[in-house]
């Protein structure tokens, strides 16, 4: 399937289209909307201009617009240059670069590109020529980050949204570092055409993640904890519209009406904002945008409230507004009770998903204490599957790894965590960078099996061997 | 059964997994009339596999049991014959993501080796993405074909004996993605680029010695790729496990509470203090290789 030479549109940005900001190992998540501004680096600019072009693209922010970069030049250094050999008789005094900040914040507002100011550091710099040729290189790498003032328009993938958002906003995802991630959906066997459970709440970056790697396959199932589904991450991914149709919910509350049997006829309201779990609801509201924090105490209520309203309205106005308003309240009654059971039915189907049991895999990833999450949903999955249950603490894994094998029902768990190291390569000077990350979690695996109550009868407590007890004492 | 599709029953020609425990796995043909020899007796297939549940306990014939797992590309990593050394999961789930493989990615691969990452892309990509994978060891470019085969994986994947430092992997403008685990990937690279989309596509090699990344990323640098990044993933195992340390005895202590009849109070005798923690392996592999990715631009 070679790709024709004019089968570009895949490639081409387009008005709505959801991308990822790109400059250096800074990233952002924005979407295409037409004389939107947004800010990117302490930039300002409109990204009207990006529409039409190649995915990948590098643009100049000039005023405020997005100007298309011509290609790089490659680094124009024919002349001989001017380098030094150690820096013995450098002196670090703060006094070798010429040019004050104020000059700079002028040249800026002449116009001057990035790469013309650097040259006007460079040449204003008592010390370059001093320097040796890497140091040159480094210090002219520093200046490009300083003043740059380029972006790139990436589409959006997995890889680029884990890495933004561990950048950016690490707290949003429970500190879940990319590789991490990438473990936790190879570990789960996350592929096209499973059904998989997803509880998380790494605003929508772990589903979407999943939903990457099931390319519209399949199904997926996102429990969730409250009231509403949260996942403002998946949108980001730019996912073509009928992958939606691959994505479900339920909400984590309706879960043991769920196991009992006793769904369909308990449910009335759908939605988890009842007076038993205030604290739950409450919580979810806080985080939710507005205008959906109206729609469920007002249904909860509507009942008890639009029977004393309507008292109260008819003693104020006269006959033929009564009459209006009531058809207006009735309509709106009338509306509420359709969507509620449209609510339900989804509910319902939803639960028949679950109903069989048979889930392949289960990925969890939440600021929640994992164990209740994990013994809540294993449930669901059928025997020889995986899960996976990512924490950024280690002890809530240890509580789970410990409540499994006690329960019995899963195998072959493992409590992990990976360690990641980038590394500087150039000529000369290759190493390690100096700064790695610190951690990235913990992941723990498992493959669900058969529940055996019975002890076997020869020694097969495989999982742990048996250790050798420390010398020190011989009391026991 | 399929590598990269559940099914629910055990049956004639399946690859199944029989878990012992977490260092003794192994995989069998499940075939009638055959039997299968593990630590806790016979497993007849006929009887006991053939139409069991996947994840079911079977009792083996000394009366110890051992459970049967679907296949999966990672219990397959560990319980695959090596004919070379082998990428392990965690390095396989960083090239995974990093190469943005999905379903439906086009993919160019070599060496193909013992086919433990081939397996693991197969599972990524399917089922309307495309493997070319490329070894120039005749009997393993053999043998890895038959696998895929009894894997029912083989209309997915497309194995060529041939040198692809010389003749490339065979297909051009084709591959979202390449990998590339051979001696000298730097004599690869501009083929890796030939095989690839003119659109673009994300590019990985690995190397165990420095030396090799250097001369690699070069190649890339002067072929024209970008975002050339290089890093290295080590797997860190935690081994849960109950501990008790005793407790000194600094003897009976002269400040405590005497009782009322004046003897001395009779503290319950606390030798040992129990906690649940994590303890790392005595030894871990401290080294896999170098993984360096980069990104094909628009050509």
């Amino acid at each position: 399937m070679e790709d024709s030479g004019d089968d570009d549109s895949a490639y081409r940005i387009k008005q709505g289209d959801y991308v990822v900001l790109k400059r250096g190992d800074i990233f952002k998540a924005v979407q295409i909307q037409p004389k939107k501004k947004v800010i990117f680096e302490k930039q300002w600019f409109f990204l009207d201009n990006a529409v039409g072009n190649l995915y990948s693209a590098t643009f100049e922010i000039v005023s405020g617009v997005l100007k298309l970069q011509k290609p790089k030049d490659p680094a124009s250094s024919t002349d001989a240059k001017e380098v030094g050999t150690d820096n013995r008789n450098i002196k670090d005094d703060g006094k070798s670069q010429k040019l004050t900040r104020d000059d700079i914040e002028a040249l800026k507002e002449k116009g001057l590109k990035g790469q013309e100011i650097i040259q006007q550091l460079i040449d204003n710099s008592s010390t370059f020529r001093d320097k040796t040729e890497y140091a040159q290189d480094k210090y002219i790498k520093k200046k490009k980050k300083k003043y740059e003032n380029t972006v790139t328009i990436l589409k959006p993938s997995c890889r680029i949204l884990a890495m933004m958002y561990h950048g950016r906003e690490p707290g949003k995802i429970c500190h879940l570092r990319y590789d991490t991630l990438a473990q936790m959906l190879t570990l789960a066997n996350i592929h096209a055409n499973s059904k998989v459970l997803v509880f998380e709440t790494c605003a929508g970056l772990v589903l979407g993640a999943v939903m990457e790697r099931m390319g519209g396959y399949g199904s997926v199932i996102q429990m969730y904890p409250g009231g509403e589904p949260l996942r403002a991450g998946v949108e980001s991914f730019g996912f073509p519209t009928h992958f939606h149709d691959m994505l479900h919910d339920f909400p984590i509350c309706r879960v043991n009406a769920l196991l009992a049997g006793t769904l369909a006829t308990t449910v009335k309201d759908p939605s988890c904002a009842d007076p038993k779990q205030p604290n739950l609801a409450a919580e979810e509201t806080k985080n939710q945008p507005q205008g959906e924090q109206q729609g469920n105490p007002e249904e909860q209520s509507m009942e008890t409230n639009s029977a004393a309203a309507a008292a109260a309205a008819a003693a104020a106005v006269d006959d033929k507004e009564k009459d209006e308003q009531e058809k207006r309240r009735e309509a709106k009654a009338q509306e509420r009770k359709v969507k509620l059971e449209e609510k339900r039915k989804k509910l319902l189907s939803v639960a028949a998903l679950l109903e069989g049991r048979n889930a392949d895999g289960l990925v969890i990833a939440s600021r929640f204490h994992p164990c209740a999450v994990l013994m809540g949903l294993l449930k669901f999955l059928s025997p020889s599957r995986p899960f996976v249950v990512y924490s950024q603490y280690k002890e809530p894994l240890i509580e789970c790894y410990t409540k499994l094998k006690e329960q019995g029902g899963a195998i072959n768990i493992s409590l992990r965590d990976t360690w990641l190291r980038h590394y500087q390569v150039l000529p000369n000077r290759t190493h390690p960078v100096l700064l790695m990350s610190g951690g990235g979690g913990y992941v723990l695996s498992g493959t669900t099996a058969a529940m055996d109550r019975a002890k076997p009868a020869s020694s097969q407590q495989a999982e742990e061997p048996a250790h050798k007890r420390p010398k020190l004492t011989d009391t026991e | 059964m399929s590598f990269v599709e559940y099914s629910d029953c055990i049956q004639e020609g399946d690859i199944a997994i029989i878990y012992q425990s977490h260092d003794s796995m192994m995989p069998v043909k499940v075939q009638q009339g055959t039997q299968t020899q593990t630590r806790y007796g016979v497993i007849r297939h006929s009887s006991d596999l053939i139409g069991q549940r996947y994840g079911s306990k079977i009792t083996c014939s000394k009366g110890g049991w051992v459970h049967v797992l679907h296949p999966t590309p990672e219990l397959w990593t560990v319980t695959l014959p090596h004919r070379t050394q082998i990428l392990y999961t965690t390095d396989i789930a960083t090239i995974t993501m990093m190469l943005e493989l999905k379903p439906g990615s086009i993919v160019c691969e070599s060496g193909t080796g013992s086919g433990s990452l081939s397996h693991a892309i197969l599972r990524t990509v399917a089922p309307t993405g495309h493997l070319h994978t490329v070894e120039f060891h005749q009997q393993r470019a053999e043998k890895v074909a038959e696998e895929f085969k009894e894997h029912r994986v083989d209309h997915l994947v497309t194995v060529r004996n041939q040198d692809v430092c010389k003749d490339g992997f065979g297909v051009t403008g084709v591959a979202d993605a390449v990998f590339l685990d051979i001696p000298s990937p730097w004599e690869a690279v501009k083929h890796a680029k030939a095989a690839m989309k003119r659109h673009g596509g994300r590019v990985c090699s690995f190397s165990p010695c420095i030396e090799q990344v250097q001369r690699t990323c070069e190649a890339l640098v002067d072929q024209g790729f970008e975002e050339i990044s290089t890093l290295e993933v080590l797997l860190r195992v935690h081994d849960v496990r109950t501990v008790s340390l005793p407790l000194p005895d600094f003897g009976p202590d002269p400040s405590a509470p005497t009782q009322l009849d004046g003897t001395e109070k009779t503290t319950p005798n606390q030798t040992t203090i129990s906690l649940k923690t994590t303890v790392p392996p005595r030894e871990i592999p401290g080294h896999t290789g170098y993984l360096t990715f980069a990104t094909k631009p628009r050509t």
